[in-house]
């Protein structure tokens, strides 16, 4: 089995704004973006265990125009906040590299 | 109406460069107008807070006086939005200041149009006692005493007070806070080519030559606007554009790559097509516009949360790090109780104390999942409080209990962390936060934004 970063072209995390946090899974080819999509590996539930939110505040949409993936959920902390850690919000998609995709 | 217009973006953010070449090779396309984004939220609230700026004045300089003398020597207009990071009005005039400065240096003359987008408190009182402010996603509680603590605030413009200064004759035009679309969006409108194809454009133009395959340094954009659709194509020949690459950039600091909310209305990207017209140009045609039921402006507004002090150490013995976090918990308490002791019951409610530990969860704080630790950690301690003087203060007795803080391996005084400076405490200045994410339904698009003109 593969790990995400093996098959992704580019996985990220940025800020959409200061009150929201958002993933972009660039995969590369659309074959593997395709079967990670399909196995929902990459799910509201995932996100909701490890960013510890409700599955309602995750969206995730599939964009097949560029073969990716795309989480957005609330930021955990308002960028620059006193209790912020990532102003940019650039390196919250740590836990994101290692899954297994089929 | 002529069958199409050329734009060219100068840079994703000006200050941050791009190459003189690239915006020659450009020139010689013969673009309609030079547009540039000088703004970001993306750094963080210091910079509405405090209205200083993300670059130096020497950085703008660089970049507006190559786009100033190619707009002029071509008679074509010059766009600038959110002028020096959050587009305050102190930044627009700095902006503007530096404008004046090319102008004289390089005999340049020109109408120069600012569009001034700084918000009075009493009207935005006003508007919210009327229900005219609504909250977006995730927004903090706004009230008239959030807006009375503001330090700025600001509203993003939409295209109508761009065309409003190009129907004015304005040849150059520096804006405050603005939409980074409509920097690109005003003058294809205003000639009226398709809303839908323009504030397309306007999306993968916004950011340079953020929408080619390998960004290897920021750089010039160039896009061809008909009514149908759009080619974009990097005028920097060491860069390429795909679908791909292209339809990618609608991920970019959008919460989805489908839609891109304006002042006046959505762009819909869902039936977009992508297509390579050659091994660096894509045609992009198929969104779709809907404009807006209200026409309403988005407010961004920062507020003074205090004034920090920061110690910078490192831990490299492998005893205190077997035991670290029942260490620093110890070590945070004790810090405490000195505070206490020193500063009396009453300091409690007056400041806060942090610690981020790098190699631990410095990136992800309480979300961190891995719990392992390195052979050596970083701590960086951190106080927060109404004045510097209080925050440096309270800081110095940290540094003295911090430094020997001890474990019950070793006997005798330890000096247990490593500080790199002396003085250990370091005053970081004011911290600010945001605190609105919120629209306002303006009576008209130009209610909310100030224009003037002048001859440079």
């Amino acid at each position: 089995m593969a790990k995400l970063w093996q098959v992704a072209k580019l996985i990220r995390s940025k800020n959409s704004g200061p009150f929201e946090l958002t993933f972009d899974v660039i995969f590369k080819d659309r074959g593997t973006y395709e079967r990670a999509r399909d196995a929902k590996i990459i799910s509201a539930e995932w996100f909701a265990k490890t960013y510890r939110l409700s599955p309602d505040a995750v969206s995730v949409i599939h964009y097949d125009a560029a073969s990716a993936i795309k989480v957005t959920i609330p930021r955990p902390v308002i960028s620059g906040d006193v209790d912020d850690t990532d102003v940019f919000g650039g390196q919250q998609y740590g836990p994101l590299v290692d899954l297994d995709v089929p | 109406m002529s069958a199409e217009v050329r734009i060219l973006s100068a840079t994703g953010i000006l200050g941050s460069g791009f190459r003189e070449e690239t915006l020659n090779r450009a020139m010689a396309l013969h673009p309609d107008f030079i547009g540039a984004d000088s703004g970001s939220t993306d750094p963080g609230p210091y910079y509405l807070g405090s209205g200083e700026t993300l670059f130096s004045d020497s950085a703008y300089k660089r970049d507006l006086r190559l786009i100033l003398l190619a707009a002029r020597a071509a008679k074509i207009p010059a766009i600038i939005g959110s002028a020096c990071t959050a587009g305050t009005d102190g930044q627009l005039d700095r902006l503007a200041g530096i404008a004046r400065e090319i102008a004289r240096e390089e005999k340049l003359s020109f109408k120069l149009g600012t569009i001034r987008s700084e918000q009075d408190k009493g009207y935005l009182k006003q508007k919210l006692r009327t229900g005219k402010i609504t909250p977006l996603a995730n927004a903090p509680v706004l009230d008239e005493g959030v807006i009375e603590r503001s330090a700025h605030i600001v509203g993003m413009c939409g295209i109508e007070p761009y065309i409003e200064a190009l129907q004015n004759g304005a040849d150059v035009i520096l804006a405050g806070r603005s939409s980074d679309t409509s920097i690109f969006s005003a003058l294809p409108v205003m000639k009226g080519f398709n809303p839908a194809t323009v504030w397309h454009m306007a999306k993968i133009l916004e950011c340079g030559a953020a929408c080619v395959v390998l960004r290897k340094y920021p750089d010039c954009m160039f896009a061809t606007v008909t009514n149908d659709h759009f080619v974009v194509e990097p005028p920097n020949p060491e860069y390429r554009c795909d679908p791909v690459s292209v339809a990618s950039h609608n991920l970019y600091e959008n919460s989805t790559p489908y839609e891109l909310i304006e002042p006046s209305g959505v762009l819909n990207t869902f039936h977009a097509k992508y297509e390579a017209v050659s091994d660096r140009a894509v045609r992009v045609s198929g969104s779709t516009f809907k404009p807006a039921h209200r026409y309403t402006i988005k407010l961004e507004g920062a507020e003074l949360a205090g004034y920090q002090s920061l110690i910078v150490g490192s831990v490299r013995d492998p005893v205190i790090l077997h035991q670290f976090n029942s260490w620093l918990d110890g070590l945070m308490k004790a810090a405490r109780d000195r505070i206490r002791s020193v500063f009396g019951p009453d300091i409690e409610r007056q400041y806060r104390f942090d610690v981020r530990v790098f190699g631990k969860n410095a990136a992800m704080g309480k979300l961190e999942p891995e719990t392992r630790i390195g052979h050596e950690v970083g701590l960086l301690f951190q106080v927060t409080a109404e004045t510097q003087e209080l925050a440096t203060a309270l800081m110095k007795s940290v540094g003295h209990i911090a430094v020997h803080y001890p474990v019950p391996e070793w006997s005798g005084l330890i000096t247990s962390i490593a500080y790199p400076y002396s003085p250990p405490e370091i005053a970081r200045g004011p911290s600010y936060r945001f605190n609105m994410n919120h629209v306002v339904e303006p009576a008209s698009p130009l209610e909310m934004f100030r224009i003037g003109y002048e001859n440079v």
